[in-house]
């Protein structure tokens, strides 16, 4: 038993090594690289900096006229926006959805799940956007993000329903309410928990989106976070300090996400995986 | 028959309506509609119909036709390294570790932090020169590596990089797998005398069937998919040797061969389909066989 103990111990001590090598020491990398000079941080080593240069973080929120906070602003009410309309079209179609077994309905949402699987068609998409005269606003880019994420937050919503009893449904239904003031009032308010972790997961994932603002939201005052962060990679290619300032600058708020809900976030990928 | 009158009342067939117009109309729309401007020369305003010419293409260029190798490669891999190596992690972190909660917190994080940031920092620690993993090699005795920039080596380069952000998924769905089995049988087990080996490949590994499948899946369809880390790193060189299908879809986008690169998108869906579902059935049915 006491081997036992002292193997336990010595896996511990190597599996945390290895963790804070392999997913740390990137991390630190950003970070340190970020308050170099802009020589130092050239050399890309994970020294300490001889001095903090904390300027660097006002250089890349300054740069090109302010351009970050514009992107900040897009990103941010992009996510807003997009997460708002999932959760309101998501938790109401997931509801129905997961109530009837009728064939039309079984069909409906095979249809709806396909969009797990297939991918987009870009370039049709946007001679759509055109053609609706949306193409590069926000409007446009919102709904191909609601419409690209509906199957996932529908199959968390279905699968969330299925643990509310019926029963409360009925007896409002016969207490005299309106098939909608039955979802408002009775099945809403018990989906919060659920409604927490998709407003979690969708937030994440269209906030650091690339692709579709990529495609659907081009031009300088559209810009997202992403994006400028992947036009820097050019403009930058020679001040490694200053893209490591602008990676910081968009991790933290995915980091403060994180410590603040971890245990929903974990909670929320298994759930969306494991009933897919 | 009342009865089913009055619960489809209540559960009104409007309730969906929303969400399937967006979906619609954003999604399935355009994709049907892509099965038509494969077919054409197009620029947006005027499409002329030109037959199988663009597919024609798409599998005569090498430079086109090799990005459905790469995709392939690049899913197959990315996924049984995560599927292997998350489980490993999995099974190490429910052992009754201590420091549980700080390697799972470790492992998750970069699953949160954006593609294009995990891209561009690990295009720097690969820096062919001065690069950490190169100064690490040196240190060891090892001659120093171009990553990136080696026609043979920067597909794997992007592989180990994906593998490093998307672990962080599989780990999480393994682990609850492996809390949900019913302690009783591990303790059965050691009173007949296995060891823990055994008791790992005949317990531990058929009962988490379920999510290792969810995670073969994932794992595969997103690799399928993937475009930005790619993008970030590579942008598909050194010539082609990383280009993938989502990337020569955007590179044909910007050269303004639309009606190519849609082509491209119709390929990739009909690949995409042929590997997702009956992958899907396939693994539905040693489920159930299994249990």
């Amino acid at each position: 038993m006491k081997k036992h103990r002292k193997l336990l111990l010595i896996g511990e001590i190597v599996g945390v090594a290895l963790t804070v090598i392999i997913f740390i020491i990137p991390f630190y990398f950003m970070f340190v690289n970020s308050l170099k000079s802009q020589q130092e941080a050239n050399l890309l080593t994970i020294a300490w900096p001889t001095e903090l240069h904390l300027e660097n973080y006002l250089e890349v929120f300054s740069y090109s006229n302010y351009q970050l906070l514009t992107a900040f602003k897009n990103s941010l009410l992009l996510t807003v926006f997009t997460v708002i309309g999932l959760i309101v079209t998501g938790a109401m179609a997931g509801y129905v959805i997961q109530r009837r077994s009728d064939r039309v309905m079984k069909i409906v949402s095979s249809i709806i799940m396909l969009g797990l699987m297939i991918p987009a068609a870009i370039l049709p998409t946007i001679n759509l956007l055109q053609k609706l005269h949306i193409y590069r606003t926000m409007f446009g880019m919102v709904m191909v993000e609601i419409a690209l994420q509906t199957p996932f937050t529908i199959m968390l919503f279905r699968g969330y329903m299925a643990s509310i009893p019926t029963e409360l449904e009925e007896a409002a239904r016969i207490d005299g309410c309106s098939p909608f003031q039955v979802f408002l009032q009775i099945i809403n308010p018990l989906l919060k928990p659920i409604r927490a972790t998709v407003i979690i997961l969708t937030a994440v994932t269209t906030f650091n989106d690339f692709t579709n603002p990529l495609y659907f939201l081009p031009g300088a005052e559209n810009t997202t976070v992403q994006l400028t962060l992947y036009n820097y990679k050019g403009q930058f290619a020679s001040s490694y300090n200053l893209l490591f300032a602008n990676i910081i600058l968009i991790t933290i708020p995915m980091l403060i996400l994180f410590i603040l809900f971890n245990k929903k976030i974990v909670a929320g990928m298994v759930a969306g995986s494991v009933k897919g | 028959m009342k009865a089913k009158r009055n619960h489809n009342k209540l559960y009104s067939f409007w309730f969906i309506v929303p969400s399937l117009v967006i979906f619609c109309v954003f999604f399935l729309f355009p994709i049907l509609s892509s099965l038509y401007y494969s077919m054409t020369v197009w620029d947006f305003n005027t499409a002329t119909f030109c037959g199988l010419d663009n597919y024609k293409m798409f599998f005569s260029e090498n430079s086109l036709s090799s990005s459905i190798v790469h995709t392939l490669i690049y899913a197959f891999l990315t996924s049984a390294l995560k599927v292997v190596i998350a489980f490993f992690i999995a099974v190490f972190l429910c052992s009754g570790i201590r420091a549980k909660g700080f390697i799972r917190s470790a492992v998750f994080f970069p699953n949160l932090v954006s593609t294009m940031a995990v891209g561009l920092t690990f295009s720097a620690l690969m820096h062919p020169t001065k690069g950490l993993f190169n100064i690490v090699l040196q240190a060891i005795g090892f001659s120093p590596v171009n990553f990136l920039g080696d026609m043979n080596l920067a597909l794997y380069s992007v592989i180990a990089t994906d593998v490093w952000k998307g672990l962080s998924v599989s780990v999480v769905i393994y682990i609850a797998g492996v809390q949900s089995i019913d302690r009783t049988y591990y303790e059965a087990a050691s009173i007949d005398g296995a060891n823990g080996w055994q008791k790992l490949k005949n317990i531990t590994l058929p009962l988490i069937a379920p999510s290792q499948n969810s995670i073969i899946i994932l794992s595969l369809i997103g690799g399928l998919r993937s475009f930005d880390l790619i993008w970030a790193m590579t942008g598909g060189g050194p010539g082609f040797a990383t280009d993938v299908m989502a990337s020569v879809i955007y590179k044909e986008y910007a050269y303004g061969f639309y009606g190519l690169s849609t082509a491209g998108n119709v390929i990739m869906l009909v690949l995409i389909s042929c590997i997702a579902f009956p992958l899907q059935h396939f693994l539905m049915k040693r489920e159930e066989a299994i249990q």
